[in-house]
């Protein structure tokens, strides 16, 4: 016999049952057993009370993805000798994982990731919310305007649940950013207005427009200096 | 058409033995005691004018209508890259540097024909001043152990039959006819060869989970991304000795099971692309590629995939997302790509230097290969060394070696009598390593401890007058535009990096600035999702660690000890010293230097750029730099 936990707060008494198409782990000191297939955000997600693993690139209906990194947990795949950071998101559950979310070392490096979001974005209430829990009070950086932190929900939404990819991710590093494919001046056909985009933003930088196509966040590169970039890195043909 | 196809059926080896009596065929039209030209035909030898030397050559050898008695060859990079153009007279091996076209009339008449030396094209020793005429007896090459590199000098990569002369493809032929797939993997474990792209991940283990994946499609990656500063070995092993790499695939392919492989190959280096080319369809006419290799019944095809140039398209993850088509961007690992890689199918990715090894582990043996190197790292391992260092080039060396002889001893030391700083190891993901650990063994356990890293073998060698937070900051800069920007700490936290060192440099730099710099590597450290960010600090944590001094004079006293950054130096002419030579005020580029000849210059700080360039021309030590 032994005690797993349903939530936060109610436990049972299960038998040893061998050939049960189930793993057990354990989070946050709790044994918890879920079904397999599933990663460890998406099991504790599911239980009220364990763990407590935030998440903002990370939605349901779409692929994870692994890009705002607040929800990485601290593992143990040898019954807790040694721990590893991994990211809830996309790690998968397995039989006898030890999952913490709350550690010392946790809550720094969600601090830290977090105090590198409000640098970027600091007038997103999500977001300043987040920063309140982890105790960042004003972040060491230059402050930037951005409402956009890049977790490419509304790019995968686009592409994964309407099969359109109207709007793309396009650069790299801190010039990356939401836009029509290709820097395209404005979002071609392949929008049809279907509010996904707007509908999944963690952080609302995307807002529906008053013709009911989403006003994508704001572009932040003047258009010369893209043009540089674009010949700066554009494949000689050979 | 019909002689054509009898030509290539010719062509095909269709068994070992065939391929042992093509061997013997070719080295008996040899004639070894005819001369032959061997000029090097590497990146950095061609950069110095290697081409326009050949084409002398060959002009030369048809004006004195020698072309049966003299034979000429472009071969791959020798590594000496510091004195090319290279050019070696076999059978002597008699070696020439810094050959220019007009050099070649007299090599013609003297060496060629008369057999003499000619003296002054010879190397000369810094250390013992004396000339070296033989190519062995360099001291550059006679510390090195050139297993894997060795070939390059004397074969023609564009010719499938140098290759095979200097026993090429035995060690396919061995392994198709007379190894189990399982044995081929056993013998790589035993060897200890590891991942020679920067990982340092048992490549004989990662050919096993491969084998034991279950897949109908299964595929074998050759990463010749190579991105780092400095670094040019990947380069040079394909353009020199692209069959030794398509060899090794061909053994990884029949030992986990593939029939499709993969040469990912940066756009921008050219020649490397032409010659894995060439490679690859000349081991096809042979039947050593293709379908039903040496007779076996075994199939391997190969394709070049040019990258885009994108850094980040090294890493595994990223590098497959990009041969897929998509953006380049890194993806988490949890399930290894030898299990779940290119379209979701097991795969099995290797750096260049890692193919090249599995040819000798056959041929040689498990025992053989793992008695060179140390415990933990086995075999040898070619690095670049650059920098402020005498002999600039590709060295291989036995892993264990210490820095101290792969610098002083091979690299010949420091240029202008300088004194050495910091070395610099496995490019922006490495760190900067003080002379205090200079008799360190180099191998991948011991530079980790070092807060550096093997990475894929770079090796930038620094001088006192090396700025370490401007060293950081260059890494940090070229980091910041290499991020791929999907995740967080990666492309904000470099991003703020970059932010505070330029700040530090410009002696904007507060106290607090090195702990909120800790803050971000810990963040970047244990959050980012692959192992460019993972890394990324390490150029600035290990120079922070070592040089803290370097980083408190230019936060608080606003200097920078090496006279690097240009906000925080002053020149200034000591009039006691100026002799009003006149040199000074002739090299300002702004005319910030004004005088009379024979009284002392004076420097207008208004004007200056604090270029240095009076600084570098005073022969009076009168300019000052504070």
């Amino acid at each position: 016999m032994a005690k797993v936990w349903i939530d936060g707060e109610t436990s049972i008494e299960v038998e040893d049952a061998d050939g049960v198409n189930a793993v057990r782990l354990t989070v946050d000191d709790k044994e918890i057993i879920v079904s397999p297939g599933q990663t460890i955000l998406e099991a504790v997600q599911r239980r009220n009370g364990i763990g407590n693993i935030p998440a903002l690139c990370h939605h349901p209906a779409v692929k994870p993805y692994g890009a705002c990194r607040i929800c990485t947990v601290e593992v143990s795949e040898d019954g807790g000798s040694k721990f590893k950071f991994v990211a809830a998101c996309l790690y998968p559950v397995k039989e006898g994982l030890i999952v913490k979310t709350q550690t010392e070392k946790i809550k720094k490096l969600r601090k830290g990731i977090i105090e590198l979001m409000l640098a970027r974005c600091p007038n997103v209430p999500k977001i300043q919310e987040l920063a309140e829990e982890y105790g960042v009070e004003k972040p060491r950086f230059v402050l930037g305007d951005q409402d956009c932190i890049l977790c490419g929900l509304c790019v995968r939404a686009c592409q994964e649940i309407m099969g359109k990819s109207a709007i793309s991710l396009v650069n790299r590093g801190i010039y990356r950013e939401v836009a029509a494919p290709f820097y395209a001046y404005e979002l071609t056909e392949e929008c049809i207005g279907c509010g996904d985009c707007a509908f999944v933003c963690p952080t609302g930088a995307i807002e529906m427009g008053p013709d009911d196509r989403p006003i994508l966040p704001k572009v932040k590169i003047p258009y010369a200096e893209i043009e540089v970039l674009m010949k700066k890195e554009a494949v000689t043909p050979s | 058409m019909v002689e054509q196809v009898r030509k290539l059926l010719e062509k095909r080896v269709e068994s070992a033995a065939e391929l042992e009596n093509l061997r013997q065929s070719i080295l008996g039209k040899r004639d070894t005691s005819r001369i032959c030209i061997s000029v090097c035909g590497g990146t950095a030898c061609r950069a110095s004018g290697a081409e326009a030397v050949v084409e002398a050559f060959l002009d030369e050898i048809e004006r004195r209508e020698l072309q049966v008695q003299v034979e000429m060859k472009e071969t791959g990079c020798h590594g000496f890259c510091e004195r090319g153009p290279l050019v070696v007279i076999e059978p002597r091996k008699i070696f020439y540097q810094q050959v220019k076209p007009e050099d070649i009339p007299e090599i013609i008449a003297e060496t060629v024909l008369g057999g003499k030396v000619v003296e002054r094209l010879l190397y000369v020793d810094p250390v013992s001043s004396q000339r070296i005429t033989y190519e062995p007896d360099v001291p550059f090459y006679k510390r090195q152990t050139r297993t894997i590199f060795g070939a390059n000098g004397t074969i023609d990569p564009t010719n499938i039959e140098d290759y095979i002369a200097v026993g090429g493809y035995s060690a396919l032929s061995k392994a198709l006819t007379g190894m189990k797939p399982q044995e081929i993997i056993d013998e790589v474990k035993k060897s200890g060869l590891r991942g020679r792209g920067g990982g340092g991940f048992p490549t004989g283990k990662k050919w096993q989970s491969c084998r034991e994946a279950e897949a109908d499609i299964k595929y074998v990656i050759c990463n010749a991304d190579e991105g780092d500063p400095g670094a040019y070995q990947d380069r040079s092993l394909l353009e020199g000795n692209p069959h030794s790499v398509l060899e090794g695939m061909v053994i990884g392919a029949y030992a986990i099971g593939s029939h499709r492989g993969y040469i990912y190959v940066r756009n921008e280096y050219p020649l490397a692309v032409r010659h894995a080319r060439i490679a690859i369809e000349q081991a096809m006419d042979y039947g050593l590629l293709g379908e039903n290799i040496l007779g076996s019944g075994f199939d391997f095809n190969v394709t070049i995939n040019k990258g885009g140039g994108a850094f980040v398209c090294g890493e595994s993850s990223a590098l497959m997302a990009s041969l897929e088509g998509k953006i380049g961007e890194p993806k988490a690992k949890y399930v290894h790509m030898s299990e779940k890689g290119l379209w979701d199918n097991p795969s099995l990715l290797n750096n260049v230097k890692t193919w090249a090894n599995v040819p000798l582990v056959i041929n040689k043996g498990a025992d053989w290969y793992s008695k060179i190197g140390t415990s933990g790292s086995k075999g040898t391992m070619i690095f670049s060394l650059v920098g402020n260092i005498n002999n600039t080039g590709l060295v291989e060396v036995p892993m264990g070696i210490t820095l101290r002889e792969m610098i002083f001893d091979i690299g010949g030391g420091i240029p202008n009598g300088k004194k050495f700083k910091a070395v610099q190891t496995g490019g922006p993901s490495g760190g900067c390593i003080p002379e205090q650990f200079l008799d360190t063994p180099v191998d991948f356990d011991e530079l980790t401890k070092l807060g550096s890293m093997m990475g894929s073998g770079g090796m930038i060698v620094m001088d006192e007058d090396t700025c370490m937070v401007d060293v950081a900051k260059y890494f940090i800069e070229f980091l910041k535009g290499e991020s791929c920007g999907k995740c967080t700490p990666c492309r904000e936290g470099i991003n703020r990096m970059s932010e505070i060192l330029s700040n530090i440099t410009q002696g904007k730099g507060k106290p607090e600035d090195l702990e909120a710099l800790e803050d971000l590597a810990a963040v970047l450290n244990a959050g980012a999702l692959c192992a460019l960010g993972q890394t990324a600090a390490n150029p600035v944590m290990s120079t922070l660690k070592y040089f803290r001094d370097e980083y408190i004079a230019h936060i608080e006293q606003k200097k920078c000890p090496a006279g690097v950054c240009r906000d925080l130096i002053q020149y200034s002419i000591d009039p006691e010293k100026c002799q009003g030579c006149l040199r000074c005020l002739r090299a300002c580029p702004t005319g910030a230097i004004t005088g009379e000849k024979r009284e002392a210059h004076t420097l207008n700080q208004g004007l200056c750029i604090k270029c240095g360039a009076c600084y570098d021309v005073c022969k009076f030590d009168a300019v000052i730099r504070q």
